[in-house]
């Protein structure tokens, strides 16, 4: 990417078409989006959108099945993460990331779990272990150089008292600071945080703002984010990109995004006659036929939607020979595309996302997101748990 | 069996009667047990025919003894447990400790007063209580001599505990001269000082040591990197072939054969440690496995080279660094050379502190590499994975880093063994030898060498020392050879420590680096790895 543009190159990764599949599911489908340097973007979306396998597929722990991902670093230098084995992304690209299950070396001290993660930088500094086995001197610099860093981000996340005991031993809210310590003790430039306030009570979340917005301040490392606490997410990031069933449905700052009506309504489902009103409106035959005919059986009491969504299924086209089985009406956002372009168009809700271009909407409503399993889906039901704010 | 009784009869139950109780369900497991086992025995009569021999008096015996053993415990011995955690009242101290109430001065005192008695009359024991008594009063001897050190080790047990790596080397240096000169002073002349010390240096001090070397080895790969090897003599075998081939055909010395020895291990580590890669923990293991008994199987079948099953005798002895040697036809025979009296023991003593110093470089360079960047990714390694590729850490290099380092030393043992022995067959290498050394790493405690070390003294020592205890025949009779029941023993030892600690002897590890203050992380926060 060396013909990168200015814009282009503001963007410290781009996500280019992005789609990851297994087998017959699409975790992942077409997805874009850009995260801008020195900012904090968050990716947000319901319980299976596929937020975490866009951050395996960004530091390498998936092969994307399409698409590009560039990482063009401060240097200048771009990496396709997706051409980088796994360890070399956070070694070279400067990707570092954190588990949504948290992921400490649990018998290690804190202070051994920072020197870990400063792995590559001693390797070099010890000869690849050789000099330093031997004593040389230029080893030993380094190691109490690597110290300072530790204590230095041990203290960032006050948690320098504890240093020298297990990292099993800590209390959760401090194994999730531990883990974002250990991630920038890799020097990185770009920080994946899988759901960092997870789990946390509200001082602890407090905290965690403060931490991010200290190393998105002080160190100009940018931070793509996971999250379900919307408290963190509309306080501190200054992007959001929401995902629904592997598909974007949003994308812009934080206030647009919170008023867009198909973030709503994939997080907190749309109301049953809505769902009826937009089926009919799309002019789906199989639910005028199931409205004559009452309820299938054999899928199970209907209390919500997914009555009428369970037992259709639809096929959706998503590159040359890959049809994939979704149940109709499981994309809530799809819902309310539909219904915003069926119904007269300047009255659509649609206007409350002014950033968004609307043939980017109307693509997403064209092909309803992909859901594999023909599952009945309650949307009510499964959505409504980290919905609100 | 104590979880069979439910909490409202212990409630009404007397230890008494819970006793009795228990007594006789261990009674009924141990009868039901042991009916095929010791009640009958499969034998060959005088025409080769098989036949039941019964031996219901034993039978009888063993179970006897088990419910008197179970009745003990439940009746006094659970009691006196449950008492000693409970503080005086008056005084708000606890008990004293079976420990303190074991280790007395005037017991200390009787102790060696039996020993000062009974060594002064070690002429004439046979003489005035005859060959039975005679060898019982023998044991009293040896269990009062244990006694007595036990009870000064226990007096300076802080001083021990906190000295203890320098006391344990101080030891194992002075282990040869203490040998000869106390058995200089018993037989009365400095020759039968060393003929003598033939048997303790070679059996016990080397036998140990070159376990202990081994198992340190292993312990890279297993205990530090979490990757279950169970072919670990494999590299053994390398590095003892490796000796006994370049040095018998070519005539190569030692010197230059260990390093080449250990490169060649290690070169075999890297080429099991590719294909094994993506393997963990019981795929791994089989592999490993598998690759023992192909190197071994290579040993047996590749006859131009190895001399198969036959093996390679004429393995040229280890000089003292070229400038002196242990063949007495040699020139420069070291007695020669030295001027005194030709002994083997001289060899034996040389190879003791070859072996002694081969240690000291395995755990010298363990200690070393823990403190470097590749032994944490090592113990990162095993802690998580995934966690470490998310920080950059090569895993696949690091790996097979471990395979070789461990390895390398494994070829060292090896062409050291080969030098001892003078003869490498394949039979030295079978499986056992690598589910044993991997036991002693577990009994350890997987990453503490101090651990190890006295896995390996307890486990090859002990094995050993069941040929001193000749006095056992007195009591089962002269068909009894202690020797057989090493394994059974092993096995028991293995049940009771695991049993007592978990984690091996060591179950908590040394942080590698420390802010304030390096305080040992407990056994129940490491992972043992999942291959």
């Amino acid at each position: 990417m060396s013909d990168a543009s200015p814009s282009v190159n503001d963007a410290i990764l781009q996500v280019e078409h992005l789609s990851m599949k297994f087998g017959g599911l699409v975790a992942i489908g077409d997805l874009s989006f850009q995260a801008r340097r020195g900012e904090i973007t968050a990716l947000i979306g319901p319980n299976g959108a596929g937020k975490t396998t866009v951050f395996n597929c960004i530091t390498g722990f998936y092969k994307p099945s399409e698409g590009m991902l560039t990482l063009n670093r401060r240097d200048g230098s771009s990496y396709l993460l997706e051409r980088l084995p796994n360890h070399e992304i956070p070694a070279r690209a400067k990707v570092a990331r954190t588990f949504q299950n948290i992921r400490l070396f649990s018998g290690m001290t804190l202070l051994e779990n920072l020197l870990v993660a400063q792995h590559n930088k001693l390797m070099k500094a010890s000869g690849y272990t050789i000099l330093g086995l031997f004593g040389f001197s230029g080893y030993r610099t380094a190691s109490a150089e690597s110290i300072d860093l530790a204590r230095h981000w041990l203290e960032k996340a006050d948690l320098v008292d504890r240093a020298d005991d297990p990292a099993g031993d800590l209390p959760y809210g401090a194994q999730r600071r531990l883990e974002i310590a250990r991630a920038m003790c890799t020097g990185p430039e770009l920080l994946c945080l899988d759901e960092p306030a997870a789990g946390l009570n509200p001082k602890e979340s407090m905290a965690l703002n403060a931490l991010l917005m200290d190393i998105k301040d002080n160190t100009g490392t940018s931070i793509l984010l996971i999250e379900h606490d919307m408290a963190v997410v509309m306080q501190i990031s200054d992007h959001v990109v929401v995902l629904e069933y592997g598909r974007k449905i949003s994308d812009g700052s934080p206030h647009a995004v919170r008023t867009d009506p198909r973030v709503i309504a994939a997080y907190l489902g749309v109301e049953d006659e809505d769902v009826e009103t937009v089926l009919i409106e799309v002019g789906d035959e199989d639910v005028i036929e199931q409205l004559d005919t009452g309820p299938d059986a054999t899928h199970g009491p209907g209390s919500s939607s997914s009555y009428f969504a369970g037992p259709v299924t639809d096929t959706v086209g998503h590159s040359e020979g890959e049809r994939v089985t979704v149940s109709k009406g499981a994309s809530k956002a799809g819902q309310v595309d539909a219904r915003s372009g069926a119904a007269a168009r300047p009255a659509s809700p649609a206007e409350a996302k002014p950033t968004e271009k609307p043939s980017a909407a109307k693509s997403s409503a064209a092909k309803p997101a992909a859901k594999a399993p023909a599952k009945p889906k309650t949307p009510g039901d499964s959505n409504r748990g980290g919905g609100n704010e | 069996m104590a979880v069979t009784t439910s909490p409202e009869r212990d409630i009404v139950a007397t230890p008494m009667q819970r006793a009795t109780r228990e007594a006789l369900y261990a009674g009924a497991i141990a009868l039901g047990l042991f009916v095929l086992f010791i009640g009958l025995r499969t034998d060959q009569n005088i025409s080769n025919e098989l036949i039941l021999v019964q031996r219901w008096w034993l039978l009888a015996v063993v179970v006897v003894l088990t419910m008197a053993g179970r009745f003990l415990y439940v009746a006094y011995g659970q009691p006196f447990l449950a008492n000693q955690k409970i503080v005086d009242v008056a005084t708000g101290l606890l008990p004293e400790s079976m420990a303190a109430r074991f280790f007395r001065l005037p017991y200390f005192i009787a102790a060696i007063v039996t020993v000062a008695v009974l060594v002064f009359l070690a002429g004439s024991l046979d003489g005035l209580l005859g060959p039975g008594l005679a060898g019982y009063a023998r044991f009293l001897r040896a269990l009062a001599i244990i006694y007595a050190l036990a009870s000064v080790m226990f007096y300076f047990r802080t001083f021990i505990h906190a000295h203890f790596s320098a006391l344990g080397i101080t030891a194992l240096a002075l282990y040869p001269i203490i040998v000869v000169l106390v058995l200089a002073l018993y037989g009365g002349s400095v020759a039968a000082g060393f003929q003598g010390s033939l048997k303790w240096v070679d059996n016990y001090g080397i036998q140990i040591l070159i376990y202990v070397m081994l198992a340190w080895g292993l312990n890279i790969v297993v205990g530090l990197a979490g990757l279950l090897d169970l072919g670990y003599v494999a590299f053994y075998a390398v590095g003892a072939y490796a000796y006994a081939l370049l040095g018998t055909q070519y005539g190569l010395s030692f010197w230059i054969l260990l390093p080449a020895a250990g490169a060649m291990a290690a070169f075999w580590g890297v080429l099991l440690g590719f294909p094994v890669l993506r393997l963990r923990g019981d795929y791994l293991a089989i592999v490993t496995l598998a690759f023992g008994e192909i190197i071994r199987l290579v040993l047996i079948n590749w006859r131009e080279v190895t001399n198969g099953s036959a093996g390679i005798s004429g393995i040229p002895k280890v000089t003292f660094f070229g400038l002196m040697t242990f063949n007495v036809s040699d020139p420069n025979y070291v007695a020669k050379v030295l001027d005194i009296a030709t002994s083997s023991a001289y060899y034996k003593i040389f190879l003791y502190y070859l072996i002694l110093g081969l240690c000291l470089l395995t755990a010298f360079v363990t200690i070393r590499l823990r403190r470097m960047p590749v032994g944490r990714a090592w113990e990162a390694l095993r802690e998580d994975e995934i966690a470490c590729r998310s920080l950059g850490i090569n895993t696949t290099t690091t790996k097979l880093t471990a395979f070789a380092t461990g390895a390398m030393f494994g070829g060292f043992a090896g062409s050291f063994f080969a030098a001892r022995q003078g003869f490498v067959s394949p039979e030295s290498f079978i499986f056992l030898e690598s589910a044993i050394i991997l036991a002693i790493v577990v009994l350890g405690g997987m990453g503490s060498l101090v651990g190890i070390a006295v896995a390996a003294m307890v486990m090859i020592g002990g094995t050993e020392v069941l040929r001193e205890l000749d006095f056992l025949k007195q009591v089962f009779g002269p068909d009894f050879t202690p020797e057989l029941y090493r394994m059974l023993l092993f096995g028991m030892a293995m049940v009771i420590v695991m049993l007592w600690k978990p984690r091996g002897f060591v179950g908590s590890r040394e942080p590698t680096a420390f802010l304030k203050e390096s305080r040992a992380v407990s056994g129940s926060f490491t992972k043992e790895g999942h291959g």
